[in-house]
């Protein structure tokens, strides 16, 4: 009885904060104003509040008494996949030159993601304006 | 032990409420978003909220049968955000 109380507040607890995440995370999509700010909110964000969403789930099942780990799978891919998504976000950001760009590299003529082949050039200036960002 | 009941379920609905919000919010990211990059952003937040959802769903109904469903649901959608991605990239999927 005791034990299943405790996991009732658990859930409770986890739930709360599910949501105060998730709910910081879309505000912070909606709100912030640079492409790699926006970047930041949801993937770090979102992911702790999917967390302990699926946390809440597991406790909760050990309050109906039919406890199971499961969801620590879910909560271990979010975990792996979220930071390589945002890497390749990131990416595409750059290669859109969508933000600040960083200094060119010193011993190289530029940045891997956008050193684009010598034919697709043209296309690459035309649709993103000038090279410099 | 019943009032936490009570504060649980009024925790649960307010968290369903909550991610229904941050889906629209990131439906208006995908509509208005000024580059690539955001929309590809938005679509991975609305993958991930869509997962919450479904999570709470598993929570309000007691039952266990939404877990495949979840972890079908962030498969895809990690696949396909890279995917995405890589065809932004590279202009193409599978080279």
């Amino acid at each position: 009885m005791t034990l299943e109380l405790f996991a009732v507040y658990a859930t409770l607890f986890l739930l709360s904060v599910g949501a105060v995440f998730t709910l910081v995370a879309a505000i912070g999509l909606v709100k912030l104003n640079d492409p790699m700010t926006r970047l930041h909110a949801p993937t770090k964000a979102a992911t702790v509040g999917i967390g302990a969403f699926l946390l809440a789930s597991m406790s909760h099942s050990f309050a109906l008494g039919q406890g199971s780990f499961h969801e620590l799978l879910v909560l271990a891919f979010l975990f792996v996949t979220a930071p390589i998504s945002a890497n390749f976000i990131a990416k595409v950001n750059l290669h859109k030159r969508a933000c600040d760009m960083p200094d060119a590299p010193k011993h190289d003529e530029m940045w891997s993601t956008l050193d684009v082949p010598e034919s697709d050039r043209k296309i690459a200036t035309e649709k993103n304006g000038p090279a410099t960002g | 032990m019943n009032t936490a009941i009570d504060l649980m379920n009024g925790a649960m609905m307010l968290s369903f409420v909550i991610l229904g919000l941050s889906q629209l919010m990131a439906m208006v990211r995908l509509v208005i978003g000024p580059d690539t990059g955001d929309r590809i952003l938005a679509l991975d937040t609305m993958v991930i909220n869509a997962i919450g959802l479904i999570v709470l769903l598993g929570i309000a109904q007691g039952t266990q049968v939404y877990f495949e469903v979840t972890l079908i649901i962030a498969m895809l959608g990690f696949v396909s955000t890279v995917a995405y991605a890589r065809f932004v990239l590279r202009g193409d999927i599978i080279e």
